[in-house]
């Protein structure tokens, strides 16, 4: 193998980039970004970037000896893949490689019949988060759809900057079935505590305008909330229209075996948009989660060097969040059946750590406000394997 | 120098934060004692919180390791070395010397 193609620029395919020189490959590597920035890193984005405390260049995922290894192909799109030819086509011309990333993440999914609206926002790239932030200005009422991470991180943001925040959850318990409904119930409280207003088992029926510009929104109920802002986090779509034709497996993203190699064993998926089988259970998963992307990196990489699996992806399963000045932890697999065990503090307090019991062993950690003793038990009772030095 | 804590706070496996403009990490990583800039070089995290193993430590945010001896990372996703600082016992009190150590990179 001379020649990789990455497509997809964000951590997953930085990431890749990185590995392939960090595993010795020597070959050219070309990074391609639909976006026209360095890579950067996400998840400022809802955090400290919105809330205009962190630098832009704070977000840089690759360095100048990063860079210097790489040819970076920036604001331009991968409009075909062509394994047959070996060749991907791009929105600005062909490349041909013995070996391609797949990296493309995906769309942040929006509200139907919304596109165009003034003050309505999603929050995946850095335009959007700059665009979110001119709006968050003082007096604005903010209405967040959906209360998962990225809707919990930005009402936290926005209630740092003293906006009126209102979150719209579809569910009974937003995160239920992330955390379990005990655990989730105490992510849920973080918002009243911190003056933010939740309203579960809300479905928006409409959005309302004047002009062109978003006013409020009506609930399936007929009720009518006022809003500046409405801010869409509803979750994300796989990258993955472009591969038709190519003969690639899609579905829910691009599907791959528990090493993260596609159909052919020279195209590998890594981050938002890979799709694998587990080595285990024999489940197809898909993770939307930072450490994910930057877990399988490694994995993907030594597989496709080597031609064939000599890696599986074994996920750790750990994903942070930050919210109102706390960060909360979760490391492993729970289920919503698992037992929770509050191993210190209750989920009341504004620290606490628990785990999750399924059949005698522990399954999950999640803490609040406490990580030295969260690491401890991520690496001591859910056993994850030391890493090599 | 800046005192940390007495020897008795200190077991092996454990560590101490000394607060401050920026932060220093002490650990005791098998009776050995080391200190380390607190916040990871990579984004702000306090590696005083982290897994320690052998003489690295993993940040508790995105488990990049760091060698307690050098303060040099070992895996992505940190680049650049945290500081090291020297550290002495004295009547069961431990202190660190407040200058960084000028680390043959």
């Amino acid at each position: 193998m001379k020649s990789v193609a990455i497509i997809g620029a964000s951590l997953a395919g930085a990431r890749a980039a990185q590995e392939l020189r960090a595993q010795g490959f020597d070959g050219r590597v070309v990074l391609v970004g639909e976006e026209p920035h360095q890579p950067y890193d996400r998840p400022p984005l809802s955090k400290a970037f919105l809330a205009g405390t962190a630098e832009r260049e704070s977000l840089d995922l690759l360095d100048a000896d990063d860079t210097a290894s790489l040819e970076l192909r920036l604001g331009t799109r991968a409009e075909r893949l062509d394994p047959a030819a070996g060749r991907v086509v791009l929105s600005d011309g062909e490349l041909a490689v013995d070996g391609v990333v797949l990296a493309t993440g995906g769309r942040a999914r929006t509200l139907p019949g919304t596109e165009g609206i003034a003050g309505v926002h999603v929050l995946r790239t850095l335009e959007d988060s700059l665009a979110l932030r001119e709006e968050l200005v003082p007096g604005a009422r903010i209405v967040i759809v959906g209360a998962g991470f990225i809707g919990a991180e930005v009402a936290s943001t926005a209630r740092s900057l003293g906006l009126d925040v209102t979150v719209l959850e579809a569910l009974e318990t937003p995160l239920a079935r992330v955390l379990g409904p005990r655990l989730a119930q105490a992510c849920a409280a973080l918002h009243a505590r911190h003056g933010t207003t939740l309203r579960c088992g809300a479905a928006v029926e409409t959005l309302l305008t004047t002009g062109a510009r978003v006013t409020g929104v009506r609930l399936s109920g007929g009720e009518e909330l006022p809003a500046d802002v409405v801010v869409v986090g509803i979750g994300m779509v796989p990258a993955t229209d472009w591969l038709a034709g190519s003969g690639l497996d899609v579905g829910n993203g691009v599907h791959t075996s528990s090493g993260l190699v596609t159909g052919l064993p020279n195209v590998v998926a890594v981050g938002d948009v890979a799709a694998y089988r587990h080595a285990e259970t024999g489940a197809r998963h898909r993770h939307e989660h930072w450490t994910n992307a930057s877990e399988q990196a490694p994995v993907a990489v030594a597989n496709l060097l080597a031609g064939h699996v000599t890696r599986h992806y074994a996920p750790s399963g750990y994903v942070w969040s930050d919210q109102y000045s706390g960060t909360l932890q979760l490391a492993g697999h729970p289920e919503p059946g698992d037992e929770v065990v509050f191993v210190e503090g209750t989920a009341e307090d504004g620290a606490f750590v628990a785990t999750y019991q399924r059949d005698g062993a522990t399954v999950g950690v999640f803490a609040l406000n406490s990580a030295k003793q969260f690491t401890r038990l991520r690496r001591q009772a859910l056993r994850r394997p030391a890493p090599v030095v | 120098m800046q005192r940390a804590c007495t020897v008795d706070e200190l077991p092996p496996g454990e560590s101490v934060r000394i607060a401050g403009a920026e932060p220093i990490a002490v650990f005791n990583a098998d009776g050995e004692l080391y200190a380390i800039d607190d916040t990871c070089s990579h984004q702000d995290a306090s590696l005083s919180e982290g897994w320690l193993e052998g003489c690295f430590v993993e940040c508790p945010l995105h488990a990049a390791l760091f060698d307690l001896r050098t303060g040099m990372p070992s895996c992505l996703p940190a680049k650049k070395p945290v500081r090291t600082y020297s550290v002495l016992v004295d009547e069961g009190v431990v202190y660190v010397q407040s200058d960084a150590r000028e680390n043959a990179a």
